[in-house]
């Protein structure tokens, strides 16, 4: 039944995700006006912030199934904690990259210290890469889920700390020219924003729940192995 | 109040041996006069006082990270860790014990640190002082976690850093900025989440 | 090709380009994997039927 309902769920999520994405895809080079300010190349803040949104939605779902592991002491938990933090650093480093074409693209330089939102994910990004070093100098097991998941609880709550950090940081670092203002959105422009956004936390769900599945498979197939040979 | 004698003995347990062992501390003093020392000549010439001031920092940083390395080896190297988690004291204790011997190195190395800086590098004032004391908490907190994480595994010295280091720059940010409201943020935070955790870490393999 | 800095409408294109690449990337990854557990379970019943065949 749990199993049913669970490729049904990444069905519709999948479903979802290309037909969202590729309307987003259509509103953002079709409908969506091109930007006063910053002309073409703001077209890639379309996926590059839906994509740092979902970053934070993964991690923020990691978190809550690390929170599941130690409350509840949730084994299947574990997994899935680890899969979302992964899916993370994926959309993390796709952050990153389109956010340095945009900085490359908008005033020349491949990396600008002055856009928080870009050293946060910076942080968070050798924060979580740890995360995967930290699971893999461990044997598998509940001490392993334990650590993992007070790791992976720190660095949610290192999110808040450190973007404030980032902002304070502005006032003596050597200020430079290059940076973007929230960009005040038109209507069009928002819609067009909110479409690629759904997107693209449909894309994370999907992706989750593939790769979740296929753990559990392997899981489930090394036990078979087990009782049959 | 059995807890805060269970905290007491433990914190100079770790006291008594390093004044036995005198292994830490000496290596952490001498690493951060020899760590300013290169950092003179990693300075142009005409340099700003807030540069020297971030040098600073890094060097309480990597110091605090050679004395964290080696807070948990001694219990690791000789199977003292499952013998102190059977110890009938709650587990927060533990933590908090030798948070406040790593603390307590901390603030001896810096004791010789800060004169040191002041004469290689002058610039020093009373809210850098205290940013380095609010700062010494949260590496004591943090760091002693992280360390008990690194330890349990088989990448130990080589992972502590990685775990560390992303979870220092709030850290370094408050202290050169001088943001000292910020440092006592990050204290209550992270160290009620470390008190909070410890127990996981340590749980039964 | 002259060589000169793309322009606006490449670097739009390279940031999309990154993306998709790396979605298709995780599609083979999670192809292979699939790939490998059909080949698993293969063998398991080849050696169950075996068994207890």
């Amino acid at each position: 039944m749990r199993r049913t309902l669970a490729a049904r769920s990444a069905a519709a999520t999948s479903a979802l995700a290309v037909v969202l994405l590729t309307l987003s895809i259509g509103l953002i080079f079709f409908w969506a006006p091109t930007d006063a300010d910053q002309g073409f190349s703001q077209r890639i803040f379309y996926f590059h912030v839906p994509i740092a949104l979902t970053a934070y939605v993964c991690f923020g779902w990691g978190a809550w199934k690390a929170l599941r592991v130690l409350w509840k002491r949730d084994d299947r938990a574990d997994v899935a904690s680890y899969v979302a933090i992964h899916q993370g650093v994926v959309f993390g480093a796709l952050t990153l990259l389109t956010g340095s074409i945009w900085a490359r693209a908008s005033w020349g330089v491949w990396w600008s210290w002055s856009e928080n939102q870009l050293v946060l994910f910076l942080v968070l990004f050798l924060f979580y890469c740890a995360y995967f070093m930290l699971r893999f100098s461990l044997e598998p097991g509940r001490s392993r889920a334990n650590m993992s998941a007070v790791y992976a609880l720190f660095g949610v709550v290192l999110i808040p700390v450190s973007f404030l950090a980032i902002r304070l940081s502005q006032k003596f670092i050597h200020p430079v020219v290059f940076n973007s203002h929230g960009p005040q959105m038109s209507g069009s422009q928002f819609v067009t924003f909110l479409v690629s956004l759904a997107g693209m936390l449909a894309l994370f769900a999907t992706l989750y729940q593939v790769e979740l599945a296929g753990k559990r498979l392997d899981a489930s197939l090394r036990e078979l192995r087990e009782l049959l040979v | 109040m059995t807890y805060f004698a269970d905290v007491a003995a433990l914190t100079r347990k770790d006291l008594l041996l390093e004044l036995r062992v005198k292994e830490t501390l000496p290596s952490m003093l001498l690493f951060v006069i020899a760590t300013l020392t290169i950092f003179h000549f990693a300075l142009p010439r005409g340099t700003g006082d807030t540069a020297a001031l971030g040098l600073l920092w890094s060097a309480i940083v990597f110091t605090a990270l050679l004395g964290l390395t080696r807070a948990f080896v001694a219990e690791r190297e000789q199977g003292l860790f499952d013998a102190l988690v059977l110890a009938p004291c709650d587990r927060s204790a533990i933590w908090l014990a030798k948070s406040l011997a790593v603390l307590t190195f901390l603030v001896c190395a810096e004791l010789v640190a800060l004169p040191a800086f002041e004469a290689f590098f002058s610039g020093l004032d009373g809210r850098t002082i205290a940013a380095v004391a609010l700062a010494d908490i949260g590496i004591a907190a943090v760091g002693t976690l992280f360390g008990a994480m690194a330890v349990a595994g088989r990448a130990r010295e080589l992972l502590l850093p990685l775990l560390f280091l992303p979870m220092a720059i709030p850290i370094v940010v408050g202290g050169v900025g001088g943001y000292l409201w910020f440092l006592v943020l990050y204290d209550a935070i992270f160290a009620l989440l470390a008190w909070a955790m410890f127990e996981y870490v340590v749980a039964e393999v | 090709m002259t060589g000169d800095t793309p322009s606006e409408w490449q670097y739009v294109a390279a940031a999309y380009l990154v993306v998709f690449v790396t979605v298709l990337l995780w599609v083979a990854i999670i192809g292979a994997k699939l790939q490998r557990l059909q080949r698993e379970v293969g063998d398991l019943v080849e050696s169950a039927r075996r068994t207890h065949g």
